[in-house]
């Protein structure tokens, strides 16, 4: 029986005692390029955060190939959004990509030849190995997107997670990303993207996760991406959903 | 972190090659005068105390090196453990911009110290030791619970708990001094230190979390690194992410504590980020920051000690920090990338290129006027031209011809100027740039002609070799900016230059696109 990649169960998120997401099932097939899309604060980036267990849950489980996400984290790619790091900070590129190596390193273990190797090639990839003794501070955005990206293919996984990875690069970068994730996903791999651009969303993707506080469809696009979904999407937070929230939160 | 000995080592030659590359910059007077500034602060003690003469200074400057003295080899001893976890700690503080909180654990802990010695009766470093960890863990806890449980932002709550806890401190502190044996108990050592007081078991505290920070550090160099630059990454890895947090806030916490004794608590956070921000300043590499940082502290943390010494037991911690500081001065004004007077260098000769690159297309303009008829450029006609004293555009040219692209010569009495074909090719793209870049904001951008001249003014002198070309393609190899006026293309130019025989020098070059 194949695998599947990733499967949430009742899935439920809270931010200071404030749900944020409500009961999340989605079973995603393996070999998918798959958009998440929604609003801003439709809880995007914090279901990718809740399946890694970055941001605690409050209910429901998660299963990555079957086990739990913490049995199967080698197995899982992570490009988190580009402003979460401090691009100041004293490392390189290579530095930075080699990061993508540890977890299969281990704790005490050392950074081998074959880690480099395994570095160089992703950062080639990405059209970043020029770039490897690069300091950090002096890249563009795009660079700095493309860095993040060549890290996770370093971590040499079966699913991939993407937090926004479109933000701010120029259309070189752009097409490049697209490009590489229809490889990725021609090799078999699984790959989340958040995105928040419903013109390319529909070219882009094989599947739609439309995501208000809730799931509202999870599907093929040709399915998914319809005039009364996408309203059902965008059409403001369901007020009572909200209202509730803020209930629950006075409440505590 | 690979600690490779030979890779240290030449690592080791590069820095110290920059170290003589800038002190032939003057940084020696800066350090003799750093050095003598802290000299005059501790004799000026002794004297006024009236027990220093010129015999015991030499004579204390011979017993601090010498170290047949015990105090002296503890003090010594002290401050390099101290340097180096400070280092080490105060690094990962930096980067992680956490400087603040930990200022506020180093006053926390004070209240800690004073309990420990009324629980004990005693100055002991142990039940001291125990009082500031649980001040110091208790500190963060009340900053974290307001908040969590307040909409006060986490900069306040970390001011209040700092200024809390150091108010209670004191007081306790005070009430110490009242006792009997309160003069006697050493306890106000603990505000600013006093590093010729340190016990032999408290040398052995600090060395023993010195030597734990080193062994942690170099262990788990990679956890704490990825821990620092993106936890949230860590944690999608599976790593123990929150552990060496943890790891590293109690590695942090010891350091404070055990370090009281010999800076003090108002001082000891400047301790942990003055060493490390001036190495901040040096590398862009993490492991080499974290051992700059130490040598630094090192280097504070002994200075700090010696003129303690020579100046008959003057605190400890200001002199440290003073010495940091200096450091901290040095890295700031002559660090190669960010060192102001770098910066101030590289804004000079950008400045002056920027300046002989004008000269040459103000070269390039009159010569457009006269129909590129005579090879020589009249000053006066090129004064008018810049629209200045002809003793101003007397003194650009000469520096025009300091760059070697130009000749200044003297005909029947007037003085005319001759770019050689390396200054005309340069002219030629000062001016190709501005008329390019021009065209661009006119084509492509839709601006109308008459706004686009100033923005080009700046644009004429940083578009690279790359960006021209794809502006060429992109306008389609134009011949005329939006004024009507040539656009010398760089292909042109230099055939022109190639196809001049000797013979025909005289008479000129071809112009582009003819």
């Amino acid at each position: 029986m194949q695998e599947v990649p990733l499967e949430t169960h009742d899935l439920t998120v809270a931010y200071d005692k404030r749900p944020v997401l409500y009961g999340v099932d989605v079973q995603v097939p393996e070999g998918k390029l798959v958009g998440i899309v929604g609003p801003n604060g439709a809880g995007k980036s914090t279901l990718i955060k809740a399946i890694m267990g970055i941001v605690p849950t409050t209910g429901g489980w998660v299963k990555v190939f079957g086990q739990s996400f913490a049995k199967n984290a080698s197995r899982v790619g992570y490009v988190p959004q580009r402003e979460s790091v401090d691009w100041d900070f004293p490392v390189n590129v290579m530095d930075v990509v080699l990061m993508g190596r540890y977890g299969r390193i281990g704790l005490m273990g050392r950074v081998s030849k074959a880690d480099k190797e395994i570095a160089a090639e992703s950062l080639d990839k990405v059209g970043m190995l020029p770039y490897a003794k690069r300091q950090i501070s002096n890249l563009s955005g795009g660079q700095q997107q493309r860095v993040f990206l060549a890290r996770a293919l370093a971590q040499e996984s079966d699913l991939y997670l993407m937090d926004e990875p479109f933000v701010g690069v120029d259309a070189s970068t752009e097409a490049a990303i697209i490009e590489l994730l229809r490889e990725l996903k021609n090799r078999g791999k699984t790959i989340l993207v958040v995105h928040h651009d419903l013109p390319t969303a529909q070219t882009y993707f094989d599947m739609l996760m439309l995501l208000n506080m809730r799931l509202v469809a999870f599907g093929p696009t040709e399915e998914v991406f319809t005039q009364e979904l996408l309203q059902k999407t965008y059409g403001g937070r369901l007020t009572i959903l909200s209202e509730v929230a803020n209930k629950v939160r006075e409440a505590k | 972190m690979k600690l490779d000995i030979g890779y240290v080592l030449r690592w080791w030659a590069r820095t110290s090659s920059f170290a003589k590359a800038t002190a032939d910059r003057g940084a020696p007077r800066g350090v003799l005068a750093v050095l003598m500034g802290l000299a005059f602060a501790a004799s000026a003690q002794g004297a006024r105390i009236g027990d220093m003469q010129e015999t015991v200074f030499v004579e204390q400057v011979w017993r601090f090196f010498t170290m047949k003295d015990a105090v002296v080899r503890t003090a010594l001893l002290g401050s390099v453990f101290l340097g180096i976890s400070c280092g080490l700690l105060g690094s990962f503080i930096v980067v992680r911009k956490l400087s603040l909180f930990g200022d506020t654990l180093s006053h926390a802990v004070l209240p800690g110290v004073a309990i420990g010695y009324l629980v004990a009766g005693q100055k002991d470093p142990v039940a001291i030791f125990i009082g500031a960890t649980v001040a110091g863990v208790l500190g963060t806890v009340m900053v974290n619970l307001i908040k969590k449980t307040t909409h006060i932002k986490e900069d306040s709550s970390l001011g209040m708990v700092l200024a809390g806890f150091y108010g209670i401190g004191i007081v306790l502190m005070n009430r110490i001094q009242k006792l009997p044996t309160g003069t006697q108990s050493g306890v106000d050592k603990f505000l600013f230190g006093q590093a010729a007081a340190l016990s032999s078991v408290e040398v052995w505290m600090i060395g023993g979390v010195a030597l734990a920070a080193v062994v942690l550090v170099l262990v788990f160099y990679r956890q704490f690194l990825i821990g620092s630059f993106d936890i949230g990454f860590a944690k999608a890895m599976g790593l123990p992410a929150g552990l060496f947090h943890y790891l590293l806030m109690m590695l942090l916490a010891f350091t404070v504590v055990v370090s009281l004794q010999a800076v003090g608590a108002v001082l000891v956070s400047a301790m942990l980020v003055i060493p490390a921000a001036s190495a901040y300043l040096l590398t862009e590499r993490m492991h080499r920051m974290l051992i700059l940082a130490s040598v630094f502290g090192i280097f504070s943390g002994v200075l700090g000690a010696f003129f303690s010494f020579l100046g008959n037991s003057l605190p400890t911690g200001p002199l440290m920090v003073l010495a940091a500081s200096s450091v901290f001065t040095l890295c700031f004004l002559f660090s190669p990338r960010h060192g102001l007077v770098s910066r101030w260098r590289k804004r000079r000769s950008r400045e002056a290129r920027i300046r002989n690159e004008n000269t040459l297309k103000a070269i390039y303009q009159v010569r457009e006027s006269h129909g590129f008829a005579g090879e020589g450029v009249k000053l006066t006609d090129l004064a008018e031209r810049m629209n200045e004293p002809a003793a101003d555009t007397r003194r650009r040219l000469a520096d025009l011809v300091a760059t070697g692209v130009c000749d200044l010569k003297e005909i029947e009495g007037k003085s005319f100027a001759f770019l050689n074909p390396d200054g005309w090719l340069k002219a030629c793209a000062v001016v190709r740039n501005h008329r390019l870049w021009e065209l661009y904001l006119t084509n492509q951008a839709e601006y109308e002609p008459d706004h686009v001249h100033d923005d080009a003014e700046v644009i004429e002198h940083v578009l690279g070799e790359e960006t021209v070309r794809r502006l060429e393609r992109l306008l389609d190899y134009p011949s005329e900016d939006p004024h009507g006026k040539l656009i010398p293309s760089l292909a042109d130019v230099q055939r022109s230059l190639t196809q001049v025989s000797p013979g025909e020098k005289a008479t000129g070059y071809r112009m582009p696109n003819q």
